[in-house]
This record gives structure tokens, C-alpha cells and sequence, in this order.
């Protein structure tokens, strides 16, 4: 079930430049989260901002009933999400959308593909896989290494793999250049830039393996009623707040073909 | 306290919800009780299914927002046969916004929206910025508007709400002629014409170029509509824009509405409207008003 609810901020850190990381604490019984799905933080006292801003979920620890958010600083909203401090109240909407499928058999062999702010739902997928016995392979891609923030956090859920633009940090290039993105895998998921993702669609396509992106497009209401924020798919324009952001590859030909 | 009539419209308090900003208020389901509201307008339907315009089709801006969904919908036989029965339970007025791109198509859906038992009204969208045939068109003339309307009063038998566009020099002149076609009410404002540009990027922000603005910007721009055409008309008025509490609907209200509803203030609260509701009434036993009818039209 959807709540409005008042969390307040416990733990505050800047992982890289440009980011923070807000850890925010319910006081109550919180909402069952899946991994992929967002919230939409109210952003008070900017005269710019009027509409909730929709922001992943980093990371969720049901039995201290708290979650947490990676924000990349990128406009007025979260600019003021950025100044917030502990202590601090956030009045989110949550748990938004349709989320990462986790009906993965243990022991599969699961990719997961991140490309800047898009490694943010990435971590809490990574726990629930491990929860479920599968042991990730996590691939992070940033253009420099300032630009993959929290990656010390994913090590205890598998193996990390990184790769830069400018060769950093890991493997110099695309994160679809990097050795591992070549192995055969039984499911990869991806959230990211749109040419990164649907690079890694292309390629997961093309060979057969089972894949999910996570879409990031403008949105109003979050619920699925405006249908603000649509997305190309093959089955016509879908809502990427309520039927996504998480879709299968195998309805979006038309939106990864579309280069 | 709050009840209020719109023609043969009972409604338990005078808070509705906007078309398009309410889905087909399953979506508000896990924040209110949709029981507590006066009636709630369904995502405009259109004689077949639509796929809208292609994103982006909303913007930020001041105070407000600009859309140019450009009527996406599944087309009124998926209303009847899927949606309708999914929210008939509903104890509260369910009233279907009705669109199209020729006269046909309004009468065509009016038709069948008119056999469903649970649905005691319609609003008559006349005023859609956002799609290149009709919608607008209709409602920027007052003999196009006249005529669509009484077209749909042959076909239509319940309570026809006609919404209009801000986007004309008269609105009053516009209100008028869809009364003298039957309308039993109006309603106004839908959103203004306007346009956003992504000056780094030197495109328009939308695909579609121009969208449709709402949200708290376009309140001081309906409040004068609703003020105008109140007194230009007999038949009552329901008044929107850009309403965010309930001292923004009371001053509809002074202005001339009827009942009001909800749209943009949705997106940033969904359970505003029931706010809105508990205000009003707080609002009424503070200033001693027992009939929340003694201030409508006070102005």
C-alpha cells in the first residue's frame, strides 16, 4: 500500500561530489519495499519547485524501518534535498511503480549494469538477490571515478566491476566494453543513462538474455494518473511511475531500437 | 453543511477532482476515501482508444505546470466493460469527461456513458488545448459550441456539464451559448495555452510544442472567469483552477461556483482533496455559516 508520510533524516553523507546520501527513518511501521521502486519527495520552501520530485530507492532496512536515498544534485529540488540536515523531516510518497522481478533461481548468473545516479536502485537489488541465494556480479560505470558514488557499498553483496571514461577507476571505456558485460549471463538488469541502457538491451537482445531496465522520465503525480510520463513500448505509450520504471526488454523493442 | 446541487447533481460537499488529474481515482485509492468527496471526474474518454502525444508532455513551471497528454485513453467501450465496473461501487459522484474530434464522436460516447446507471453526469470537453482536431475547437466559438452541445443534449438524458476554455476573449459569451443548447451547468477553467523553451538545449520543452498551464498560476486568471460567467448564466457553475486548499475553494465559491474541483494540487498532495474538504467545513463553523450555500455568488 501507497503512504504520504513524514521520515526524518538520521544519517547524512556526501559519497562523491555532487551527491548525497540521505538515510531516512520512518518512526513507524513502514511500507513493504520492492528493489526498482521510487518515492516522491516534496521539496518545501523553493518558489521553483511546485511538483514532487521522484527519486530511487537506495537502500531499505525493513526491521529498523528505515530506507535510504543516493540524490544527484541536478536542479532547484534536489539542491534543496541536498541541504538538508539530521534531524530534518521529508514528506515522501512511497513505495512508487513497478519494480525489479526477483523470481531469479539461486545460483543464476545475474548482471547488474549501472551508469551514474542509476547505480542508486541498484544496492538494494543487490541485497534481495543475495537474500535469495544468487550472488550478483555488479558492473558500475561512471565517466570519471568521482562519478560512481557509494561503490563500497555494494562489495558485501558480490563481485564489483568498474569502468571510467578516462580510465580512472577500472576498465577504460563503456561498461558495455568491459570483458564481464561480454559473459554469458541468465539475467541483466540496468539502470542508467538512456544510451547506456539501451545499449545493454541491444546487446542482452541480440544474445538472448533476459533483461530489465529502469527509466527515469519527467513525471507529475507519480501514481499513474496524469500519464505525464511515458514511455515508447511495444504495447503503445506506457507510465513509467506506475507500470514501470522497471520494464522487460521484451516489450520495449521499439523503445531500444529507436537509437 | 457542505451539500450542494449542480442541476439534479446531489453532492455531499462541493469538492470534486479534475479530469486527467485523477485517473479513474483508483489511483488516489491508498491516500483517501474516495466516498468523502463530492464526485470525482474521469480521465477524459474518447470514442476509441488514443495514444496521446509523444513525451515529453509536461514541464515545470512557475507555480504551475504545463501538459500536453493530448487525451490519451482507452476509448469509451474499455471504459464501459473494464473501468466502469471496477469504480461503480463508489459511493460519490462518478461524472466521465467526454471528448472527441467531431460531433459524432461527442454523441457517440455521450450515448453510451448514458447507460451506465452509475454515472449521473457528464463533463463535455470542449476544451482541449492539446489535440489538433476538435477538442478546443469546439469550445473557442460559441456557434461551434452551441451546436456540439445540442447534439449531445438530443442524445444525452442526465446531467450534462459543459467544461470550457479559458483560451477566448469572452468566455461568458461562450458559457452562454452552451446554455442556450441545454447545458445544465458549465464548468471552467480547463488550462491556458502556453509554452515553455529549454533555452540550452534551443528546443520547446514539450514534443508538442504548446501545452495546456495549471496549477496555482492560472488561480487569479479563473476566479475571474468563474466570477464573470456566474452572472452571465443561470445555470450553475463548478470552478477550477489552480485550487490548492480550502480558502482557495471558498473563494470560488464567493465568486460564483457552485462546486469546485482539484486537478494540479493532486500531483503534489495526493490527499488533498479530503484537506480541502475537512477545511471547508473548519472555514464555516469558524465564520458561523450553517449552509455553505449562504456564500456562493456572494460577489
Amino acid at each position: 500500500m501507497k503512504e504520504i508520510h513524514d521520515f526524518r533524516i538520521i544519517e547524512r553523507t556526501e559519497p562523491t561530489a555532487n551527491y548525497v546520501r540521505l538515510v531516512l527513518h520512518h518512526g513507524g511501521t513502514m511500507q513493504p519495499i520492492a528493489p526498482g521502486q521510487f518515492v516522491e519527495v516534496r521539496v518545501d520552501g523553493v518558489p521553483e519547485v511546485m511538483l514532487r520530485r521522484p527519486i530511487s530507492i537506495h537502500d531499505v532496512d525493513s526491521d529498523a524501518g528505515t530506507l535510504s536515498l543516493l540524490i544527484q544534485v541536478v536542479g532547484h529540488g534536489t539542491r534543496q534535498m541536498s541541504t538538508l540536515k539530521v534531524g530534518d523531516k521529508m514528506n515522501i510518497v512511497y513505495p512508487l511503480g513497478h519494480g525489479f522481478s526477483t523470481d531469479i533461481a539461486a545460483g543464476s548468473q545475474v548482471l547488474l549494469v549501472g551508469g551514474g545516479a542509476g547505480i542508486a536502485p541498484l544496492l538494494y537489488l543487490a541485497k534481495v538477490l543475495q537474500a535469495k541465494g544468487v550472488h550478483p556480479t555488479i558492473l558500475l560505470g561512471g565517466r570519471t571515478a568521482a562519478l560512481i558514488p557509494t561503490r563500497e557499498l555494494f562489495e558485501p553483496c558480490g563481485e564489483v566491476c568498474l569502468a571510467t571514461d578516462d580510465g580512472s577507476l577500472g576498465h577504460k571505456g563503456l561498461v558495455v566494453e568491459h570483458p564481464v558485460f561480454a559473459q554469458q549471463w541468465d539475467m541483466i538488469y540496468t539502470c542508467g543513462p538512456t544510451p547506456m541502457m539501451k545499449a545493454v538491451a541491444r546487446s542482452a537482445a541480440e544474445r538472448g538474455i533476459r533483461c530489465e531496465v529502469s527509466l527515469e522520465n519527467m513525471m507529475a503525480c507519480g501514481v499513474g494518473a496524469c500519464l505525464c510520463c511515458v514511455t515508447d513500448t511495444d504495447d503503445g505509450h506506457r507510465c513509467v511511475c506506475k507500470e514501470g520504471p522497471v520494464f522487460d526488454i521484451s516489450t520495449m523493442h521499439k523503445w531500444y531500437e529507436n537509437k | 453543511m457542505l451539500s450542494v446541487k449542480v442541476h439534479n447533481l446531489q453532492l455531499k460537499n462541493p469538492v470534486m477532482t479534475a479530469s486527467g488529474t485523477f485517473g479513474y481515482g483508483e489511483e488516489f485509492a491508498d491516500f483517501i476515501d474516495l466516498n468523502r468527496l463530492g464526485g470525482f471526474v474521469v480521465k477524459g474518454t474518447t470514442g476509441s482508444h488514443r495514444e496521446g502525444n509523444p513525451y515529453p508532455r509536461m514541464v515545470e513551471t512557475p507555480s504551475g505546470m504545463l501538459n500536453s497528454v493530448g487525451l490519451q485513453n482507452g476509448g469509451v467501450e474499455k471504459f464501459c466493460s473494464e473501468v466502469y465496473h471496477r469504480i461503480k461501487h463508489l459511493d460519490t459522484n462518478i461524472i466521465v469527461n467526454v471528448s472527441g474530434s467531431s460531433i459524432e464522436e461527442y454523441c457517440s460516447v455521450a450515448e453510451q456513458i448514458d447507460a451506465l446507471e452509475k454515472v449521473p453526469a457528464i463533463e463535455l470537453n470542449i476544451s482541449c488545448p492539446n489535440v489538433k482536431c476538435g477538442g478546443m475547437g469546439f469550445g473557442t466559438s460559441p456557434d461551434m459550441a452551441a451546436q456540439v452541445v445540442a447534439a449531445v443534449r438530443k442524445v444525452y438524458h442526465k446531467t450534462l456539464i459543459v467544461k470550457l476554455s479559458p483560451n477566448v476573449t469572452s468566455i461568458a459569451e461562450i458559457a452562454k451559448a452552451v446554455e442556450g443548447a441545454g447545458a445544465d451547468s458549465v464548468s471552467l477553467i480547463n488550462t491556458l495555452l502556453g509554452m515553455a523553451i529549454d533555452i540550452e538545449r534551443r528546443r520547446p520543452c514539450m514534443a508538442n510544442v504548446t501545452g495546456g498551464l495549471s496549477g496555482p498560476a492560472v488561480k487569479p486568471v479563473a476566479v475571474r472567469m468563474v466570477w464573470q460567467v456566474a452572472h452571465a448564466v443561470k445555470i450553475p457553475v463548478v470552478g477550477l483552477g489552480g485550487i490548492c486548499t480550502a480558502e482557495d475553494a471558498i473563494e470560488f465559491l464567493m465568486a460564483g461556483a457552485t462546486a469546485i474541483e482539484v486537478g494540479t494540487a493532486n500531483f503534489i498532495d495526493p490527499a488533498v482533496t479530503v484537506k480541502i474538504i475537512d477545511g471547508m467545513e473548519a472555514w464555516c463553523k469558524k465564520h458561523g455559516v450553517n449552509d455553505i450555500n449562504e456564500i456562493i455568488g456572494i460577489i
